[in-house]
């Protein structure tokens, strides 16, 4: 049957309603009657003994329901889990001592939220300070706070590097940050004492392992936490994949005060209590022959995750893990990777995940090679790509690479970029004493992540005695009701990313109608909807596996829709074809209404085929392929599809005030094959807009005491319109033969290659190595002075 | 509790208020108008910007005793039960939303903006979202949907 | 994030303003645009007892010229006030500072005199107007007085205003023949506050300056005139060597902190620059 829908830029059908302002976000629903307000006290000092905390006075507030402490929180739950053992229990909400500024001491419940901040300040809080540890190398070598260290070795690096004719060696600081989505988070708890169960409505982004990390706190099994993420959410960029751990919070507030309990987080919590990316310290060695050829790297890491490994850390470290050789053919790589913790809020998943911080380690050590070697980076870049003729390429560290022309990408992008005119400009403009420079860069961006490689987190001797993790899969469902009407439940939990339009234009091929015609429910119910694990939007998985699995639940409709057709109209399944809502016999004017067809598998189910269940529906899952568990080696495929991208940067700064200027941006992408090119484009733009904020303004800061110094939106400089870089992209499509429909996520690689790109050419115009993120204009202007 | 009267969207609405109450939460929890989003509370991200008296404005740095008397726009305002604008029509054909929550804001300023520079240039289209956060898009689309929207006028 | 209670009165005149700001003193607060005060009560940071929104006062927002200069109503909204045709015609310099106050809908909310009242060190209308060497009138039950600008900002946040004073009105000197100015900030973000702001007046004749008044905010704990650039500059015919040492003067007379995103080196040092580029400006504006 021809696609006809699949491909196209169809504007979205999400935007008739939230262009009306008739979104569906949580703080827009009274999902439980009667819900009281709750408001969180959080721990004023980085690192304290709570000596005592009393809500008495609180409680005494008239509109005061009751108060949830940490103590109850010990009492009535379980640590949270983690992907590692770590010394420092994580909870829902601090018992005896605060690790950091903002950290859960008590909820506050009462009739409105205004009462409840009112209560807030009458709970007494003693603190007792503790010296706070905000220094990730001190946290390294003390023992308590180092949660990991692994090593990893493949290949034979130290020879290679022994032999090598240059080695960079360099040490690179990636900053903290956060995606800010704009919407917070926000839970609505309800226990139920009857079957001990809880439902909690939250704008949770998945993963949905962490339900089990939930559930597991809070002593129940899967079946007694019923979590329900509304049809829309504001964003999320990873940081609402933590909202599970105010769930319990809540859920605990609920069960002990016999109300429903509704929380809905503001900006200063948010950035305070919420989630962010890890900051990272990476010491390079990277060698290389004279002609430049990448021989061998080793990467030592210390893996900031602030106060405690909360779940899903420590995944940021090993999300890259299959990656660790970027793009290039390396053979000998070596990583030891420690995770610390710190006194500082935990991290988690944020928009790239891992890939910022490796590639602008590597990228930056490519440019500092290049330098050194008297090399243009571009051409170092060209000589150690993967070849296309090399694809699938199994990297050393595991990773299976799918499809690309790496080299044809970076071609477009020199050739958008000008690139050789651009380099003639810089030598004339450095020559007039002006600071301009030129940075590449060339990153594979992985989606659809293993659910397995967080166990590289352990050795494997701890692991063989464990179950097993691996794979990423999806579930649908599609149905078709007795009047013909065609419904598709999704468990991906998207926010923003236009899910239910491109379902609909997948449903649509398969069935043979318009995308109008096809209901997407995008709200996600752990009770009614079909999920695993690895539900959820992130790691760039919907265009690879999720919309896999709407396809599979899709056929195999189309498929029965054929066979009770076939039947009414006496011919072979096989001759008949959906198509403009109707099954029609190939090559005939015969056919019946897809209508008419769901109507017989409803209405007249003894017309159906002998043996064919009645009803017109199927859910379907669907597993990417190739993500086996880690090996004894410690090798992973740890994502099951890999774009590329190849992005240039002009730069000019301003020798006066330190300001950097982004004068022209090229990314090119190869993506695999674009479901609906209008939201592709939408994910590179906003990507890029997120990878241009970390390098050029975004950082989330401590002062020496562990105080948070961005707490607000006027300290947090998210980038704003006036501030943004000009962008230029380019696209191929090489399909991945991973994926069913050939494509392969996209919405994570510019934030991976932006802060790189923009690095390399601010260290090109300074002439120096020692840049660090984001490049303000103060900042710069140190490094000039 | 203060008793205020005001107009949204032509209809108007008789209800009693604490004076603490900010306009945004008025607007959102008293009235049920959940299109006007709160994303800070402290006027930097734009989200709850809605029209007041044929102003654009910050409804989160409004209290809604303040606006008794007033008349007052909001998102659901703008089509009513019709269909889009064109401005809203621009930001679908542009792809100018993603997850949507700072749209109805930026929608609000747009229209109040336009009705003051009929024929803006694009500089003044970026200065004008220099007030107003999205997270999802990149601006870039937006910029281009609030140009098409003035060139439809 | 939400203010805790206050009792909200909302005069229907200055008498009625006046009283009660007379009757609470400093358990009252004003609330004219809440462009910075509401942020600060939904934080908690502020916590009046009082709130009096004056936004209801007949005949507070008018913009008129006369006698050389402009008056500005104190509730006259920022957007209106640099776009009002007597500050386009007389007081260009507000009109170049209006654009780097926060954001097209706050300037539709925020006042002229609810900025200066405020007296944010970080602010751009008190340093256009400490710069020009306008004044405010501040009006109480005991009577009315006019502070000269110089005098009205005292630090970060505090201005001569006494606790039963309400600011009823700006004066802003009107620009004649010969005289030029300009307003030059460095902000990370457009909006933000500056991390470095100066606003320069020169009167020019016979091809000299006859007055000069610099004057920088931000890196200051208030709007600041610095004396040794104007003096540099007094009797002078600018050019760039003599802009660039007006800037180091000022650069020489700030002692700025280090901030979140600026070291104090920095601060000073782009205090410097920023005097530079508008010494050079309001010269050319001038001639």
């Amino acid at each position: 049957m021809r696609q006809q829908w699949v491909g196209r830029p169809l504007p979205r059908f999400e935007d008739e309603a939230l262009l009306r302002g008739a979104g569906r976000y949580l703080d827009d629903l009274d999902p439980a009657p009667n819900a009281c307000h709750a408001a969180v006290l959080r721990s004023q000092l980085a690192h304290a003994r709570i000596a005592k905390l009393d809500p008495s006075a609180a409680l005494e507030l008239p509109g005061v329901v009751g108060v949830l402490t940490g103590a109850d929180v010990a009492e009535l739950s379980r640590p949270f889990p983690a992907g590692v053992d770590c010394p420092i229990p994580y909870r829902a909400a601090a018992v005896d001592v605060a690790r950091y500024a903002g950290e859960p001491l008590a909820v506050v419940v009462a009739r409105d939220r205004y009462v409840a901040e009112d209560a807030l300040e009458l709970v007494e809080v003693d603190y007792e300070p503790l010296e706070p540890v905000l220094d990730p190398l001190t946290a390294a070598a003390t023992e308590r706070l180092l949660a990991s260290d692994r090593s990893f070795r493949y290949g034979d690096p130290e020879s290679a590097l022994a032999s090598a004719h240059l080695v960079v060696r360099e040490r690179f600081a990636f900053p903290r940050w956060s995606g800010t989505p704009l919407e917070c988070y926000g839970v609505v708890a309800d226990w139920d004492e009857a079957t001990g169960s809880l439902t909690a409505w939250a704008n949770f982004q998945g993963p949905f392992t962490l339900h089990s990390v939930a559930a597991a706190a809070l002593g129940l099994p899967g079946s007694k936490l019923r979590l329900i993420t509304p049809p829309d959410s504001g964003g999320s960029f990873g940081i609402k994949s933590t909202v599970y751990a105010y769930v319990v919070l809540m859920g605990l507030a609920s069960r002990k005060l016999g109300v429903p309990v509704r929380w809905i987080e503001d900006r200063l919590e948010h950035l305070a209590g919420s989630s962010g990316a890890t900051a990272r310290i990476t010491d390079v060695e990277a060698g290389f022959s004279a002609d430049g050829e990448l021989l061998a790297l080793r990467y030592d890491v210390v893996e900031d995750v602030g106060a405690y490994v909360r779940a899903p850390e420590p995944a940021t470290l090993y999300r890259m893990h299959g990656s660790l050789s970027g793009a290039y053919r390396v053979r000998h790589v070596a990583a030891r990777n420690r995770v610390v913790t710190t006194n500082r809020c935990p991290t988690g998943l944020n928009r790239g995940f891992g890939g910022p911080q490796l590639y602008f380690a590597l990228e930056r050590t490519m440019a500092i090679a290049a330098r050194r070697l008297s090399l243009d980076p571009a051409e170092l870049a060209r000589r150690n790509l993967i070849r296309a003729d090399e694809q699938p390429y199994r990297t050393p560290s595991g990773g299976l690479y799918d499809s690309g022309d790496y080299a044809a990408c970076l071609d477009d992008a020199l050739r958008l970029a000008r690139y050789e005119e651009r380099v003639a400009e810089r030598d004339r403009a450095r020559s007039e004493g002006r600071l301009v420079g030129i940075g590449v860069a060339c990153i594979v961006e992985p989606s659809i992540s293993n659910m397995g490689y967080i166990t590289l987190a352990r050795t494997p001797e701890q692991r063989a005695g464990e179950l097993p993790k691996s794979g990423n899969a999806e579930g649908a469902s599609v149905q078709v009701s007795p009047l013909g009407g065609i419904t598709v439940r999704v468990a991906t939990a998207g926010q923003g990313q236009g899910h239910a339009t491109v379902c609909a234009q997948i449903v649509a091929d398969q069935l043979g109608v318009g995308p109008a015609d096809v209901e997407v429910i995008t709200e996600m119910d752990t009770s009614t909807s079909a999920w695993t694990v690895s539900s959820g939007s992130y790691s760039s998985r919907f265009s690879g596996v999720s919309a896999g699995a709407v396809l599979r639940a899709a056929e195999r409709v189309a498929a029965k829709a054929r066979r009770i057709a076939a039947h009414l109209l006496e011919c072979d399944p096989d001759d008949v074809e959906l198509a403009g809502g109707r099954a029609v016999v190939t090559g005939s004017a015969d056919g019946i209404s897809l209508r008419r067809v769901a109507g017989v598998a409803h209405w007249n189910p003894e017309a159906l085929p002998p043996g064919l269940e009645p009803g017109l529906q199927a859910t379907a899952f669907h597993a990417a392929p190739n993500l086996d568990p880690p090996d004894a080696d410690d090798r992973i495929a740890s994502s099951a599809a890999h774009g590329f991208v190849a992005d240039v940067a002009v730069v000019e700064v301003e020798r006066e005030t330190g300001r950097v200027l982004v004068l022209d941006y090229v990314s090119v992408h190869d993506a695999g094959r674009l479901l609906n090119p209008l939201l592709a484009a939408g994910q590179v733009r906003g990507s890029f807009a997120h990878g241009a904020g970390v390098a050029l303004l975004e950082r989330t800061v401590y002062d020496a005491d562990g105080n948070l110094l961005t707490g607000s939106f006027m300290d947090y400089l998210c980038l704003t319109a006036p501030e943004l870089p000009p962008l230029t992209t380019g696209h191929r499509q090489s399909p991945s033969p991973f994926t069913p429909l050939g494509a392969k996520g996209l919405g994570e690689g510019t934030t991976m290659s932006v802060p790189a790109a923009i690095g390399n050419a601010v260290a090109d115009a300074l002439g120096r190595d020692d840049i660090e993120l984001p490049l303000t204009a103060p900042r710069v202007w140190e490094l000039l002075a | 509790m203060i008793p205020i009267e005001i107009t949204v969207n032509g209809r108007r609405y008789r209800e009693t208020v604490p004076a603490r109450l900010l306009l945004s939460d008025f607007i959102r929890h008293t009235l049920g108008l959940t299109g006007t989003h709160v994303g800070c509370e402290h006027g930097v991200c734009g989200c709850c910007t809605i029209i007041l008296d044929g102003t654009s404005i910050r409804s989160c740095l409004f209290l809604a005793v303040q606006a008794d008397g007033s008349e007052l726009r909001t998102v659901e305002g703008l089509a009513g039960g019709g269909e889009l604008t064109a401005l809203q029509r621009a930001f679908r054909e542009r792809h100018a939303l993603q997850c949507g929550f700072c749209t109805p804001g930026i929608l609000m300023a747009a229209v109040d903006f336009l009705g003051r520079h009929p024929e803006p240039s694009r500089e003044q289209v970026v200065g004008l979202l220099s007030g107003h956060l999205c997270r999802c898009t990149g601006y870039e689309p937006i910029v281009e949907a609030i140009l098409d929207a003035a060139g439809e006028r | 994030m939400k203010p805790a209670p206050f009792r909200y009165e909302r005069p229907e005149t200055l008498e009625e303003a006046l009283g009660l700001l007379a009757e609470h003193g400093e358990e009252a607060k004003v609330l004219a645009g809440g462009q910075s005060l509401v942020p600060l009560l939904s934080m908690r940071f502020a916590r009046p007892a009082v709130l009096v929104d004056v936004n209801r006062l007949p005949g507070l927002d008018g913009i008129a010229a006369e006698n050389g200069h402009v008056r500005a109503g104190t509730l006259a909204r920022q957007s209106a006030f640099g776009e009002a045709p007597p500050v386009l015609e007389r007081v260009p310099l507000a009109t170049e500072a209006v654009p780097h106050i926060g954001h097209f809908a706050t300037r539709n909310r925020g006042t002229v005199g609810g900025s200066i009242a405020h007296a944010d060190a970080r602010a751009e209308l008190p340093l256009a107007l400490v710069a020009l060497g306008g004044s405010a009138v501040l009006a109480s039950r005991r009577g009315r007085r006019e502070v000269a600008a110089d005098d009205l900002f005292v630090t970060h946040f505090t201005s001569a205003l006494e606790p039963d004073e309400l600011l009823v009105e700006t004066l802003w000197p009107a620009a004649g023949p010969g005289w030029g100015c300009a307003f030059e900030e460095l902000a990370l973000r457009a909006g933000d506050y500056a991390l470095g702001m100066t606003a320069c007046v020169l009167h020019i004749e016979e091809a000299r300056i006859a007055v000069a008044r610099v004057a920088v905010g931000a890196v200051t704990d208030r709007p600041t005139v610095i004396p040794e650039a104007g003096e540099l500059l007094a009797g002078e015919a600018v050019d760039a060597t003599l802009a660039r040492e007006a800037g180091r003067a000022a650069a020489r007379a700030v002692d700025p902190v280090d901030s979140l995103h600026a070291s104090a080196a920095y601060q000073r040092h782009l205090t410097g620059l920023l005097v530079e580029r508008a010494v050079l400006r309001a010269w050319e504006a001038a001639l």
